[in-house]
């Protein structure tokens, strides 16, 4: 079966001292900062983030227990709680007075239940009874208050990548209401209701702080409830209902992901998949709002794979204590530690280990069958090309029968999105062209994610492998080449000259000229000088190649020298100036290369035609019929007057 | 009587046909071995006899003159005689009555024939009995091949069978130029249709493994053949001139008016077997196919013809053993063919409704056998209807003569009787044949007129001016 664990933890975690009743560990989302405080401070703070660079170590003076620690972004201003009243502040800025200094919360009675940065200097304490939105003066050692809502507060949540604060209010706590936070303003959203599985009586909180995750799928911000089974409601298992915010209007219920079955579940988001977690059966659930589901009712989604668990993990001893011998100890995973943070950071405290959760794609691939519906979720992954490309070998050598509708179906939505960068890009091109003309200054230059897969992509790593496979047989490999061509047609991509070498190459192998001919009758493979040029030397084991091509050469219209080379090899000297007469090329030619080619038939009446031809041409000329000397037609003039006799010549006419 | 005053024209005529093999009755009193076939077959023995040695006899005395092509045909005052020999030692003869013009006479004297002796052109009628054979072997194998299998016996069975039919179908005053060349219609198309075309046919041919070889035609012209060229070029002439039209009758009736209804939704039904099964949910049809031989590398190989065919799009698909077929391909196919069929609806829709063609011409590509030509109308199975003259289409067959004879690109203007004007082109292999009728129209005006025909009509291909 090979491997199958589709989930991973990073190699590399970010390593902390773990809790402990001296040590004290939190952990910031906005900047992935882990704070391990130790005697509230007095015996040091060790920050480490997700670099290490961003890694801080400091002490503190232990003014009380530490209930929340967190640097403003960038590292500049460290805030921390230690009463339900008040937060402490600490410069960070060089040069800044290092003494720290206090804010009260302004509401009368309230307790402090957190606060967020928003920005390097600006901070938002949430009480129970409403927000407080200040603006830090590091150098005054002072905060001003910018903005504040009352409002009754039971939990919130926020979500820094969009600078969100959710807070739930009312009673049963299932009213919520997002605030938004950009550049000292602050904007109320619209708040909207979490449909409670059953409504209690009399009302208490019933929406737990732990079923509410905020997270952006695919660039929008949803909110996500886990909405548990309940046996007095119908419904027979869990499920994970997305509610979609957006910056303005109404929030949506959106999606709804179906779990099959109850218990304790955790929520991740990476590479934009919802992954959930089961506890008891230590496996985990992936799903992508994005992927149609057939049999399912509208924007209701089944897992995309059966569950699995992460794969086993094994800590890495480091430091100097180890011992070379000693092998890595197998990690416990789904520990009831494991804390786990948006998007996709689990935390196990006790160990000391911050981990990034990973998508693995390679063992998707044998876990979905249906190849189509497998296309349509690698696309729309980050790491996705290689494992894309090693798909495609993979149905084309797999041989199976009836696998060219499948082959259709992938390269339709490679090419598909292919296409829509190439438009991306082009557009991107005009505009840029055209000049940064007004309000359209946002122009970006477009993404090339992994998910584009070009023709040299596929040439390269698939379909230049495949054709020399032995044991396939050419008729299929002739339908794989043009199915792709058909599917850039279709999506009206410029097929690159290589894929036509491709098949011209495979044809003629299998001496399948008529197959070929009738492909370029058609204009299948398109026109080009390389292709017309690959013909020509087609031409000794084929010979209505030299036709294919000097039709293709004609029709390019830019090739009249390749044309003319062409009959002159021919020795069809009077067909070439024919030719170059007809499309007005004749006054600018060599005479040279036509007296050369004449020559060399022996044939000394066409050399005396050709030879007169331009005689008559330098009269027009240049009023005499004689040649230039920088036309090196010397040895011409005197075979001429060898075969013919001086009086031959044309004379210049006397006006 | 008036009538009986008027010239009666009698177009040339099939004499007798015969196939012999001289290697069969070489000695005296055995002559009668060697004659294979022999139309009529009403013949007395003797005649027959006499005849088939006379032919010997030529095409011997010839050779001493020239060991490697002996005499193709022999001209006499009332008819004329083709030697073809397609296998060694097997020749066709085929025997044609010249042209006649019946002139009655005054007295109750009987009547003067005027042979005209002239009239009938030898790479015609060359063409007509290598054709003929070429038929025979698409269906058969070759002589050898029968000869190996059963003998003398069952090549003159074979040939008795297959000859005594298409003789019957050979229609010898309507043969020209056209017949010369062998040629295929192409569809034009555009390349996205046509990509799509071959999607199809590949995949059929995938999921079928039956399926040897598939050529795709519509409205009798191709659009893909699997096949060979040689092959594809006797195969087409068989469906285009014989098992279409045969079929075409029912359709006929709405055929050419411009408006066909479309019945959109039920597709399902369009399809049909043009060979074997005429009903396959007929528990009694018979999964039969007619047979065909086509080259391969090594000698022949034996196939199985089916032509399946969907309103004017039919898709020929050949099989080796047609008997495992069965109705499971039938609504894939023809669903997708109706998909196709569309298309060329379309096609045909902008390219706005048959014209009276601007030029006459006929052209032809020996490169890949492709024809076109505005003088002939849809060839049917009885007659090909021309829109000129057969003078005229004699001056065509001339010119094609002198063509033939040297290999260089050459030009011919020929100005015939009554205001026309008829101009063969040679260049590289492809050879444009046009009839203008301009009166008063001199040598330049008639080159400009051909040349302006070349930009229009063939202004993607390389012509030598």
């Amino acid at each position: 079966m090979g491997e199958e664990h589709y989930l991973e933890l990073c190699e590399s975690p970010v390593q902390f001292e773990h809790a402990s009743n001296v040590n004290n560990v939190f952990f910031d989302e906005a900047n992935k900062q882990v704070f391990a405080v130790r005697s509230g401070g007095a015996t040091g703070v060790v920050v480490k983030g997700p670099e290490d660079k961003s890694s801080v170590a400091f002490r503190m003076d232990d003014k009380g227990e530490v209930k929340c620690i967190k640097f403003s972004i960038g590292n500049k201003i460290l805030a921390v709680q230690r009463t339900s009243k008040s937060v402490d502040f600490i410069n960070f800025i060089p040069d800044y007075p290092h003494t720290e200094f206090t804010q009260e919360c302004k509401t009368k009675n309230a307790s402090v239940l957190g606060f967020c940065w928003t920005n390097w200097n600006e901070i938002v304490f949430i009480t129970d009874q409403g927000i407080e939105f200040y603006q830090v003066f590091p150098d005054k050692r002072s905060l001003k208050l910018l903005k504040s809502q009352s409002i009754n507060v039971n939990w919130y949540q926020y979500c820094p990548e969009t600078a969100v604060i959710l807070l739930s209010t009312t009673v049963q706590g299932n009213i919520l209401q997002p605030f938004a936070f950009r550049n000292g303003t602050m904007s109320k959203m619209s708040k909207f209701e979490i449909e409670l599985p059953v409504v209690p009586k009399p009302a208490k909180l019933s929406l737990s702080e732990r079923d509410i995750a905020m997270a952006t799928i695919y660039g929008q911000l949803f909110v996500m409830y886990l909405k548990h089974h309940s046996r007095t409601a119908n419904s027979p298992s869990a499920e994970v209902v997305l509610y979609h915010l957006p910056r303005e209007g109404a929030c949506k219920k959106s999606h709804v992901l179906k779990l099959n079955t109850t218990g304790k579940f955790a929520l991740n988001i990476v590479d934009n998949l919802v992954v959930v977690h089961h506890q008891s059966s230590q496996t985990s659930l992936i799903f992508d709002i994005k992927l149609k589901d057939p049999d399912c009712a509208v924007n209701t989604h089944q897992p995309v794979l059966p569950a699995r668990s992460i794969h086993p993990y094994r800590i890495p001893l480091s430091g100097p204590a180890v011992v070379p011998s000693q092998p890595p100890v197998p990690c416990q995973l789904y520990s009831s530690s494991w804390s786990v943070f948006q998007p996709d950071i689990i935390i196990s405290a006790s160990e000391g280990y911050l981990w990034y959760l990973q998508v693995k794609l390679p063992p998707t691939v044998n876990l979905l069958q249906d190849k189509g519906k497998l296309m349509d979720f690698l696309l729309r992954r980050r790491d996705c090309k290689m494992v894309i490309l090693s798909v495609c070998s993979q149905i084309l050598e797999g041989g199976e029968k009836g696998s060219l509708p499948v082959v259709a179906t992938v390269f339709d939505k490679l090419n598909q999105v292919y296409k829509e960068y190439l438009e991306a890009e082009q557009t991107y091109t005009v505009a840029m062209e055209s000049g940064p003309s007004r309000g359209s200054a946002a122009q970006k230059r477009p993404v090339r994610t992994q998910a584009v897969i070009d023709q040299s992509d596929m040439y390269t790593h698939v379909l230049s492998s495949f054709t020399e496979r032995k044991g396939v047989s050419h008729k299929f490999i002739i339908a794989v080449l043009m199915e792709y061509i058909r599917s850039l047609n279709q999506f009206q991509i410029t097929v690159q000259h290589y894929l036509y070498e491709l098949v011209i190459k495979t044809l003629v192998q299998h001496n399948l000229f008529y197959m070929l001919h009738q492909f370029l009758q058609y204009h299948v493979l398109s026109d080009s000088k390389p292709l017309a040029c690959l013909l020509l030397s087609l031409e000794s084991t084929y010979p209505p190649a030299h036709q294919l091509s000097l039709d293709m050469l004609k029709r390019l219209s830019t090739a009249n020298d390749e044309i003319v080379e062409v009959l002159l090899s021919k020795q069809q000297v009077l067909g070439a100036l024919r030719f170059i007469r007809s499309v007005g090329g004749h006054d600018n030619v060599s005479a040279r290369k036509f007296l050369d080619a004449a020559q060399q038939t022996g044939d000394q009446m066409l050399f005396y035609t050709v030879f007169r031809s331009f005689q008559q041409r330098n009269q027009r000329l240049r009023g005499s019929p004689n040649f230039n000397p920088g036309e090196h037609c010397e040895e011409h003039v005197v075979h001429f007057k060898q075969l013919f006799g001086d009086q031959a010549l044309m004379k210049p006419s006397t006006v | 009587m008036a009538s009986g005053m008027q010239e009666k024209q009698y177009t040339p005529s099939l004499l007798s046909f015969f196939v012999y093999n001289p290697t069969f009755g070489p000695r005296e009193g055995e002559e009668e071995k060697k004659i294979l076939f022999y139309h009529p077959s009403d013949v007395e023995k003797n005649e027959k006899i006499r005849n088939v040695g006379l032919c010997e006899a030529i095409v011997q005395f010839t050779r001493t003159f020239c060991p490697t092509k002996p005499a193709k045909s022999l001209h006499t005052q009332k008819n004329r005689q083709f030697f073809f020999e397609p296998e060694d030692n097997f020749w066709i003869v085929m025997v044609v009555r010249n042209p006649m013009i019946e002139k009655p006479n005054k007295d109750g004297k009987p009547p003067t024939v005027e042979y005209q002796e002239e009239e009938i052109l030898d790479t015609v009628y060359g063409a007509v009995v290598r054709e003929c054979y070429s038929m025979y072997k698409l269906f058969n194998g070759t002589f050898g091949r029968a000869m190996e299998a059963g003998g003398v016996e069952l090549l003159i069975q074979k040939l008795e069978k297959f000859f005594y039919r298409y003789l019957q179908t050979l229609h010898l005053q309507s043969c020209d130029l056209l017949d010369v060349f062998g040629g295929i219609s192409f569809f034009p198309l555009d390349k996205m249709t046509y990509l799509k075309i071959q999607s199809f046919v590949n995949r059929v041919e995938e999921s079928l493994d039956l399926i040897k070889y598939t050529a795709f035609l519509y409205n009798d012209q191709l659009i893909w053949s699997g096949l060979e060229q040689d092959d594809m070029r006797i195969l087409y002439k068989y469906l285009t001139t014989s098992l279409f039209p045969r079929h075409s009758e029912p359709e006929l009736a709405g055929r050419d008016s411009p408006l066909r209804p479309e019945v959109a939704g039920n597709l399902l039904h369009y399809g049909r077997f043009l060979t074997g099964p005429t009903n396959l949910k007929d528990p009694e049809a018979k999964f039969r196919f007619p047979k065909i031989f086509v080259s391969t590398d090594d000698g022949y190989e034996e196939l199985h013809l089916i032509v399946y065919k969907v309103r004017q799009t039919s898709v020929e698909l050949t099989r080796d053993f047609c008997e495992q077929l069965d109705g499971l391909v039938g609504p894939q196919l023809t669903l997708l063919a109706s998909d196709i069929c569309e298309q060329f609806t379309i096609n045909r829709r902008i390219s706005g409704p048959d014209k009276e063609p601007q030029f006459k011409f006929i052209y032809f590509n020996h490169m890949n056998l492709a024809e076109k030509s505005t003088i002939h109308m849809r060839k049917t199975a009885s007659v090909c209807l021309t829109s000129v003259h057969p003078d005229l289409m004699k001056i065509l067959g001339d010119i094609n003569c002198d063509f033939a004879r040297v290999d260089e690109d050459e030009e011919i203007i020929v100005k015939a009787m009554t205001d026309y004007w008829v101009v063969g082109k040679k260049s590289d292999q492809r050879e444009l044949y046009v009839i203008l009728n301009q009166k008063n129209a001199n040598l330049i005006e008639v080159n400009e007129e051909v040349k302006r025909l070349c930009a229009t009509q063939f202004n993607n291909i390389f012509f030598l001016d």
